[in-house]
């Protein structure tokens, strides 16, 4: 395993009373594509900003490559930002903009000219030098700003929601080009989204938070098949989440019956919560179910359709390429390995 | 639609005829000609009045004037943009209390605030009392070209500080943010990237100091005494003393002439290096 490059500990950030990060630790290690993953207000932009110094924990510290940094103002921090909105430098080009922190660290004119080349290259923008920043699309303006990053070298780079203002294909090939880059020059990306999809696809670690609080840190199988809690199931995809009673290990009891399971160590007869995702149930004739209910609604999804089943007291939702139409009774099956055991969150 | 706006135009443009080209046009008018202006006949084309402009007394006026124009307007510059900054630093809730101060000298006569500071600064005013109250010699401002560089400034630094504070408060956070990111310190992130920023708010502030400080007359009247004629002053004398209407049309056409390409080159100069941020006007 590498090393730890950033390491928050007991981290607490307030804004007028209100508490925007509590108490969080955390640690990225170095050339992982870390994402903070959550909606808005849950203070993983906050936590990013804490990071390149923009704000100053109210509590815990912070460490850069072991060394305490909570007093260290950002320019002096060996980390680099891609901001929301981009924000270029109007008043340059293309080349001027990339240059600029080169420039204040007084590197030579023909190492800057060397290295905006190949960041040029990088981020596809060859002979856009001397091309005025507010005559590029918002792509290219995404580019130029994640250059004028990377042209620094730092040892990590902060994405705020780099790619929220573009639209859903750029959006897509762009995530590509941001694994491929991070791959091609070995810098800690550290990335905030509330997109669960980007965050699943681009990421080493998924970090969610909730409420200033972090919820579960884990690869992004680990968060899609294993989440830790109603919060984490529902927000990372659609998922069916009931309640019921873990009777012993191995074996789980909700809508009214027993099922097997692989999850154990709760204790005997603990409420919980289960999630089976739509696309692990499939639908096939009442008696062959685990499950009898009554087709309530059908939407065609395009690679599927997704259904309503009402059955076991519970309205299931199912994804599947098999359709049953409205009012049929059906049955529903799934796998012990579907089922997800989770502790009843508070 | 398009023709319904038209007719709200015609008003406006009436009023524009009537009060600024028929004006405009008597003023070249009488500067081309000589002769009674009472008595239309006896009118003739004649450039006499510019030739008068080039007599070194009264090219000394005109040099006089933009002299003071420029030290008043470079004053402002160098005392305003602070002013400015501060301004947009202010936390929201405090900002338009703190842009208030600034304001409020505006809404009050323009003759009352030149009259303020003749009573500020006379050889009987208030500085001079405070200064023999504590034993020292009285100073001799009033009248003089300091005291009209003074009044000046004090009645011209809200020009100054508006537009430059409009550009600043639009600058992006994060643009300041990013400069900081990439290395830069406060001074650094200052000179490269705010000061180039605000280039059209200055250019905005200079232009409208410039303008009204280049053609007073009635701050040089009363904090100059009567020493410091202006062209300002030059021109209002032609129309009310002298009763020279062809000489001070001649020189008001002159002035304008000169305030025109003060004003192109100052736009050159925006065009230029200016090209973050919109112009106020």
């Amino acid at each position: 395993m590498s090393k730890k490059i950033i390491e928050l500990v007991n981290v607490t950030k307030r804004f007028n009373g209100v508490t925007a990060v509590n108490n969080i630790n955390l640690y990225i290690r170095e050339n992982e594509f870390v994402t903070l993953l959550g909606p808005s207000g849950c203070g993983k932009t906050t936590t990013l900003r804490m990071i390149g110094g923009f704000e100053d924990p109210d509590e815990g510290d912070i460490f850069f490559d072991g060394v305490r940094i909570n007093d260290v103002p950002p320019y002096k921090r060996n980390i680099n930002t891609v901001f929301q909105r981009y924000a270029l430098f109007t008043h340059m080009n293309v080349y001027e903009n990339i240059a600029f922190g080169l420039r204040i660290k007084k590197v030579p004119k023909d190492e800057i000219d060397r290295r905006i080349k190949r960041m040029l290259k990088l981020v596809d923008l060859e002979g856009f030098e001397n091309r005025h920043v507010d005559s590029l699309s918002g792509g290219q303006q995404q580019r130029v700003a994640i250059a004028r990053a990377l042209v620094n070298e730092p040892k990590v780079l902060l994405l705020d929601e780099p790619l929220g203002a573009l639209d859903l294909k750029l959006r897509k090939e762009m995530q590509i080009e941001l694994m491929d880059m991070q791959k091609n020059v070995g810098i800690t990306f550290i990335y905030v989204t509330h997109d669960q999809e980007e965050a699943l696809t681009m990421s080493d670690t998924v970090v969610v938070m909730n409420n200033g609080v972090i919820q579960q840190v884990g690869t992004p199988v680990d968060i899609y098949n294993e989440p830790v809690n109603r919060f984490v199931a529902d927000f990372i995809g659609e998922s069916n989440i009931i309640e019921g009673v873990m009777i012993e290990d191995f074996v789980v009891e909700f809508s009214g019956r027993k099922f097997k399971c692989l999850d154990k160590g709760f204790s005997h007869n603990e409420p919980v919560d289960i999630v089976i995702r739509p696309e692990d149930i499939d639908i096939t004739e009442p008696e062959k179910g685990l499950i009898q209910g009554v087709v309530t609604s059908v939407v065609f999804k395009g690679v599927h359709y997704e259904m309503l089943v009402e059955g076991g007291g519970f309205e299931y939702m199912i994804q599947s390429t098999d359709m049953a139409p409205v009012g049929a009774n059906v049955g529903l099956t799934f796998n012990p390995e579907d089922i997800h055991v989770m502790k009843r969150g508070s | 639609m398009k023709n319904r706006a038209r007719i709200l135009a015609y008003p406006y443009i009436v009023w524009m005829i009537i009060f600024i080209v028929v004006p405009l046009l008597l003023v070249l008018f009488y500067s081309v000609t000589e002769g009674n202006i009472n008595d239309p006949s006896s009118l003739s084309f004649s450039l006499k009045s510019y030739t008068r402009v080039f007599d070194i007394m009264y090219l000394n006026v005109i040099w006089k004037s933009f002299k003071l124009a420029i030290i008043s307007t470079l004053f402002c510059l160098i005392l305003g943009y602070p002013v400015a900054l501060i301004i947009s630093t202010v936390k929201a809730r405090y900002k338009n209390i703190v842009l208030m101060f600034f304001l409020v000298p505006i809404w009050m006569n323009f003759l009352l605030r030149t009259y303020a500071w003749m009573s500020i600064l006379s050889p009987n005013g208030f500085i001079n009392r405070l200064l023999t109250f504590l034993g020292l010699p009285p100073l001799q401002i009033m009248p003089g070209q300091t005291a009209v560089i003074l009044g000046m400034i004090y009645n011209f630094l809200p020009f100054m500080v508006l537009p430059i504070y409009t550009v600043l408060s639009k600058i992006d956070k994060s643009v300041l943010e990013a400069a900081m990111d990439l290395g830069a310190n406060k001074i650094v992130t200052f000179i490269k990237v705010i000061l180039p920023l605000t280039v059209p708010g200055i250019i905005s502030g200079i232009t409208m100091v410039f303008m009204p400080a280049v053609s007073t007359f009635v701050i040089s009247q009363l904090l100059g005494g009567g020493k410091e004629l202006l062209i300002g002053n030059l021109i209002e004398q032609q129309f009310t003393v002298q009763r020279d209407w062809h000489f001070g049309s001649a020189l008001s056409i002159i002035l304008m002439i000169m305030i025109l390409i003060s004003m192109a080159i100052m736009s050159k100069v925006e065009k230029d290096d200016g090209n973050g941020g919109a112009p106020i006007w």
